[in-house]
């Protein structure tokens, strides 16, 4: 059995703090290059132009992509031949995070007693931790910051099986047309579809975390995604939802098998500050 | 398009010159503050007590910046979302301040307000915020600093480049964009 030890899950999480806030990955920012180039109203252009020139700034100089450097959401895909040694796992991840948002002088954005005194924590813990346990002896971390403006237009529709695909696209372009310029957009549109309500949401998040560029392998659901980037791009929210063509940099939907009752539909916006970054161990 | 250049504080002239889609650079002072400042600073209000800083003519920027690093003014410092502020900003206005800084549609309270005493919205860039820095020349805390990101801070900035939102007048830019670009 591979043994990985805690310390080293502290140090990658720490690294990956900093570095997923200083840089986009690369498919988020061609998906900004191209974004200039078709969008057709002046100021829709000129916004573009300004967040490819943040990148340029913040990759030279280490400052934040954005001050909102989120709620440390972290997925760990642990291999099912690996044991885990040292210190509580979660208490590593944690000591990553606190070790990443210190050192990189990133903002401190989680508070305790969320609906009373709302203290904040000081080190951006805790981080919000998915585990899935998957064949192999290797540990995949996944560091995904998520900005609150994003994060608060999340929705999930328990929709019947009667309102079906059409439902779905009703649900979604309700919740991108609602949302506005609040979750700034040119943004990315994770779905969920199928499940239970926690399943869909969770779904939901991952589907951010494919590569733009890439379609669902289901033939069904990437024409899905197809026509609602079209009908979301159609809305005339554009950057910053000062008007525009490009709403959407792209749509991503994961599905999961449903109650013969249910049609669970989620829908996890993320703004055009795509952070994420994965380190194998 | 003609960009207007105005400084902080503002007149009524200056409020009244301002029309929806313009593209404005903002010198002078003007002071941040987000959700926990804007609870605290409607509660002094409430309770008759002095604010941290005059309200008159003032710009008020919603934004919680990331941390300086060792010789830097400021760490990124864009806008955060405004409708958060919905619930304080009208009392804010009715108590003299004149421009408020961030990303997003206002309430239809908010947009009353702003027309009765004569207050202006801008959006800046939202996720500009490494950007945004290069036109904040100087950065005090004020006011709540065990706040951290959420204390008052008092910047001096230098062609702080912003976007109308809603003017006096009533018009709204989130609803024109889109109504001209919608299919």
């Amino acid at each position: 059995m591979r043994q990985i030890n805690t310390n080293k899950i502290t140090s990658t999480i720490a690294r990956l703090c900093q570095e997923v806030n200083f840089s986009l990955p690369d498919d988020v920012l061609d998906a900004l290059k191209r974004a200039r180039e078709k969008e057709v109203s002046p100021t829709g252009q000129q916004i573009l132009e300004s967040l490819l020139e943040n990148v340029r700034i913040a990759n030279t100089e280490k400052i934040p992509l954005c001050q909102d450097t989120g709620t440390a959401v972290v997925f760990l895909e642990i291999g099912q031949d690996v044991h885990i040694t040292g210190n509580n796992l979660t208490e590593a991840v944690n000591e990553g995070i606190r070790q990443g948002y210190t050192e990189g002088y990133l903002r401190k954005s989680m508070v305790s007693q969320p609906f009373s005194k709302r203290i904040n924590t000081g080190d951006n813990t805790p981080a919000v931790i998915h585990t899935f346990i998957v064949p192999g002896d290797r540990l995949k971390i996944t560091v995904l910051p998520k900005g609150a403006g994003s994060e608060n237009m999340t929705r999930l529709g328990m929709l019947t099986p009667a309102q079906g695909r059409q439902g779905i696209i009703d649900f979604v372009i309700e919740t991108v047309d609602k949302a506005g310029g609040n979750p700034c957009p040119p943004i990315i549109v994770g779905i969920g579809v199928g499940g239970t309500a926690e399943k869909t949401l969770l779904l939901a998040k991952q589907a951010l975390l494919r590569r733009i560029g890439e379609p669902s392998p289901d033939t069904e659901t990437a024409q899905l995604e197809e026509e609602l980037l079209g009908r979301i791009n159609d809305l005339g929210i554009g950057p910053q939802g000062l008007g525009g063509r490009i709403t959407a940099l792209a749509v991503h939907i994961e599905v999961f098998p449903a109650h013969i009752a249910s049609l669970p539909v989620a829908v996890s916006l993320q703004c055009h500050s795509a952070r994420h970054r994965e380190a194998l161990l | 398009m003609t960009v207007h250049k105005i400084t902080t504080p503002l007149d009524d002239k200056t409020i009244a010159s301002l029309k929806t889609g313009n593209e404005v650079l903002i010198s002078g002072i003007i002071y941040t503050a987000r959700d926990a400042a804007h609870k605290r600073l409607v509660e002094t209000l409430e309770k008759k007590e002095k604010l941290p800083f005059d309200l008159q003519g003032q710009v008020i920027y919603f934004v919680g910046p990331s941390p300086a690093r060792p010789g830097q003014i400021i760490g990124s410092a864009g806008p955060t979302t405004s409708y958060r502020m919905d619930a304080y900003s009208p009392r804010l206005i009715a108590a003299g301040l004149k421009g408020m800084i961030g990303k997003g549609s206002r309430s239809t309270a908010v947009k009353k307000a702003m027309q009765q005493y004569k207050a202006v919205y801008f959006a800046a860039t939202g996720g500009a915020g490494a950007l945004i820095a290069r036109s904040i020349k100087k950065a005090e805390v004020i006011a709540y600093p065990e706040l951290g990101a959420e204390a008052i801070r008092r910047l001096e900035v230098e062609d702080f480049p912003v976007t109308v939102i809603n003017d006096i007048y009533g018009d709204d830019l989130y609803h024109k964009g889109k109504i001209q670009y919608r299919r």
